[in-house]
């Protein structure tokens, strides 16, 4: 089976959530606070909310309080919709946000000021992270330890690893593509939906794809 | 011990390694990995109470689980009088959005006291947690102590009486960092806030399996009979869990489907309305013999669980909540669960999803007699329950949550 030239080197990762202090009561304020919150901030509410909304109609945090508490599906809809495979940077998704609520809100004036049954409170997640004596130089020793890693852990390499990567890529394709070039699998774990899966689900998917790779 | 605090002797719980075969290894590692960057810290809790309630609950698991990943966890109780456990469940009301109903001697007796308990103590810990606003004046202490020093607040601060908030403020800035159990409970400070969320112990009596023999020993125990829908609430009698609320709730149900009602709790020492309560409680429900008011003391962890699992639906009517985490105990053991929509309880409870929310006492009759109606949807509830508290309200959780905010306390973040 192939080497890596450099081997894989798994971290554990783990978060705590930060309260920003912005909060929004309306659309109005929504639209306003998402144009100044942190860039953590934007990235904790698109990505990090994944591992809580297994039940929940959205898989981002926007979308969701749009639907739950302001009563607007056609939004909620709009803003769940945004392809983050478009977006390379955090500004490109805040301005992708931004412009679904501004367009939302030209074309429904009565929405802007209509209460809301809960506000939104704009977070953002400190991640933590320790190297661990852990590596892989195979895609069976990869696979390996993506069973053993903690959820927290697979978030940080799987999902959190894109904004390092700018949004384009995780840490197991980075490394497939760069270290065993083999660009087809990097890309068939790049589009794996990260929105359809619970964490252990997306777990269990990349595990699917890298086993079949590993038996040819 | 000190003449005004005292220790609280925690009895040895399960160690950390046992909680691996209900997470998981690769979570008790991660634990491990990061327990190991704070190993030989100090860390001290200070409360209000040592028994009832949820804070006293969570610190008697936490603190040996802390200290049996590396850090020297000691726990010391508030001591007050009377007068001062008065004023602080004035404080406790008002800041839930009650009329504030005190006057300027309060604040005197308030600050009298933690300034009796910080004579008393030592500060030399490298972390200090202060829970909930009954301590939060013992902050004075820390110009002589060099630690990290955090407010724990555990109580619904989104509507709090100005009166009380801005008396307690001042202190409140005087912390590196606050703590809340909901992004809504946050307010205005200088200071960091963060987010962690109470959790529940897995292998506490409260809430470990138990065999069915038990539970149904327990149910005869008390006189309820298991052949009929058992509707219960668990808390203690405190006017914001609204037991009136549910009897009448109760009494909607059962025009349609003959149930049985189960109030069950306690008190704690820091709660002087308790009794008062309690009588209401009773009078209410007097001349119904399927109304179950039991009043048990603080040890009967076996008996709630027993209780919970016997019920066929749990209900949490709260006008106002911290966290409320006696639905994540009902969570945990699948049940479905009828809540108020207040304090954290949307964190546990998503509508439709993994319970039914609520907002008055026409709506918990409705879904209760929807739940009843419906056993099919009631146990899928009951289980997505289970499946959320395994991954966001376990006590590991919280462990963790801890371990994140002392690093960040310490500088790495």
């Amino acid at each position: 089976m192939k080497s890596g030239r450099e081997p894989f080197r798994f971290v554990t990762a783990s978060y705590l959530i930060r309260i920003c202090g912005h909060r929004a009561v309306n659309l109005r304020e929504f639209a306003a606070a998402l144009r100044v919150c942190p860039d953590a901030s934007i990235f904790h509410h698109t990505f990090q909310s994944l591992e809580r909304h297994h039940y929940a109609s959205f898989s981002n945090d926007f979308a969701q309080w749009v639907l739950a508490s302001c009563n607007e599906p056609a939004l909620a809809e709009r803003l769940a919709a945004i392809d983050i495979r478009d977006c390379t940077s955090i500004a490109v998704l805040r301005n992708s946000l931004e412009g679904a609520v501004q367009a939302y809100l030209e074309r429904h004036p009565v929405s802007p000021d209509h209460a809301v049954s809960q506000p939104f409170y704009f977070c953002e997640s400190l991640e933590f992270t320790e190297q661990r004596n852990e590596e892989a130089r195979t895609l069976a020793e990869l696979a390996e330890g993506i069973g053993r890693i903690s959820l927290q852990t697979l978030h940080h390499h799987f999902i959190n690893s894109r904004l390092r990567l700018h949004l384009e890529t995780n840490d197991f394709s980075h490394w497939i593509r760069n270290s065993l070039e083999q660009p087809e699998l990097a890309g068939k774990l790049d589009r794996i939906d990260i929105y359809m899966n619970t964490l252990d689900g997306l777990r269990q998917e990349i595990l699917r794809t890298l086993e079949s790779w590993v038996r040819r | 011990m000190s003449e005004a605090m005292s220790a609280v002797a925690v009895p040895a719980p399960p160690g950390i390694a046992e909680y691996a075969a209900v997470v998981g290894e690769s979570e008790i590692g991660a634990l491990r990995v990061f327990a190991r960057q704070l190993q030989g810290r100090r860390v001290q809790m200070v409360n209000s109470t040592a028994v009832g309630g949820g804070v006293a609950e969570i610190l008697n698991r936490l603190v040996p689980l802390l200290g049996d990943l590396g850090m020297a966890t000691r726990w010391e109780v508030l001591k007050g009088g009377e007068q001062f456990f008065a004023v602080t469940k004035g404080f406790h009301n008002a800041l839930h959005g009650a009329p504030y109903q005190g006057n300027a001697d309060w604040f005197d007796i308030f600050v009298a006291t933690n300034e009796e308990n910080r004579r008393h103590l030592t500060f030399d810990d490298e972390f200090v947690v202060i829970h909930d606003p009954q301590p939060v004046a013992l902050v004075n202490a820390r110009d002589g102590a060099r630690g990290k020093w955090v407010w724990r607040c555990h109580i619904d601060l989104s509507h709090p009486a100005q009166e009380v908030w801005e008396f307690l403020h001042p202190f409140v800035e005087r912390y590196d960092a606050a703590v809340f159990s909901s992004p809504a409970f946050s307010q205005r400070l200088g200071i960091p806030q963060y987010l962690v969320y109470p959790t529940i112990d897995p292998l506490s009596d409260k809430n470990r399996e138990l065999e069915p023999e038990f539970v149904h020993a327990v149910l005869e125990r008390f006189g309820i009979d298991p052949q009929r829908p058992i509707l219960t609430q668990v808390s203690r009698f405190d006017r914001l869990k609204d037991p009136l609320g549910v009897i009448q709730a109760y009494k909607m149900v059962r025009k349609h489907i003959d149930c049985q009602l189960v109030l069950a709790g306690g008190g704690a020492s820091d709660d002087p309305e308790g009794e008062t309560v309690l009588n209401e409680v009773n009078s209410a429900a007097q001349g119904d013999p399927d109304i179950h008011i039991l009043n048990l003391p603080p040890w009967s962890h076996l008996e709630i669980n027993a209780l919970q699992r016997a019920s066929t639906v749990v209900i949490q009517k709260s006008l106002r909540e911290g966290f409320g985490l006696t639905v994540a105990e009902a969570l945990w053991k699948r049940k479905p669960v009828v809540a108020s929509a207040v304090g954290g309880i949307p964190t546990q409870v998503i509508h439709k999803l993994t319970g039914m929310l609520v907002h008055s006492i026409e709506g918990t009759a409705y879904q209760i007699r929807f739940l009843l109606s419906n056993p099919s949807i009631a146990r899928k509830l009951g289980e997505n329950g289970r499946e959320h508290v395994k991954e966001n309200l376990l006590i590991t959780h919280n462990l963790k949550r801890y371990l994140m905010l002392l690093l960040a306390l310490q500088g790495r973040k």
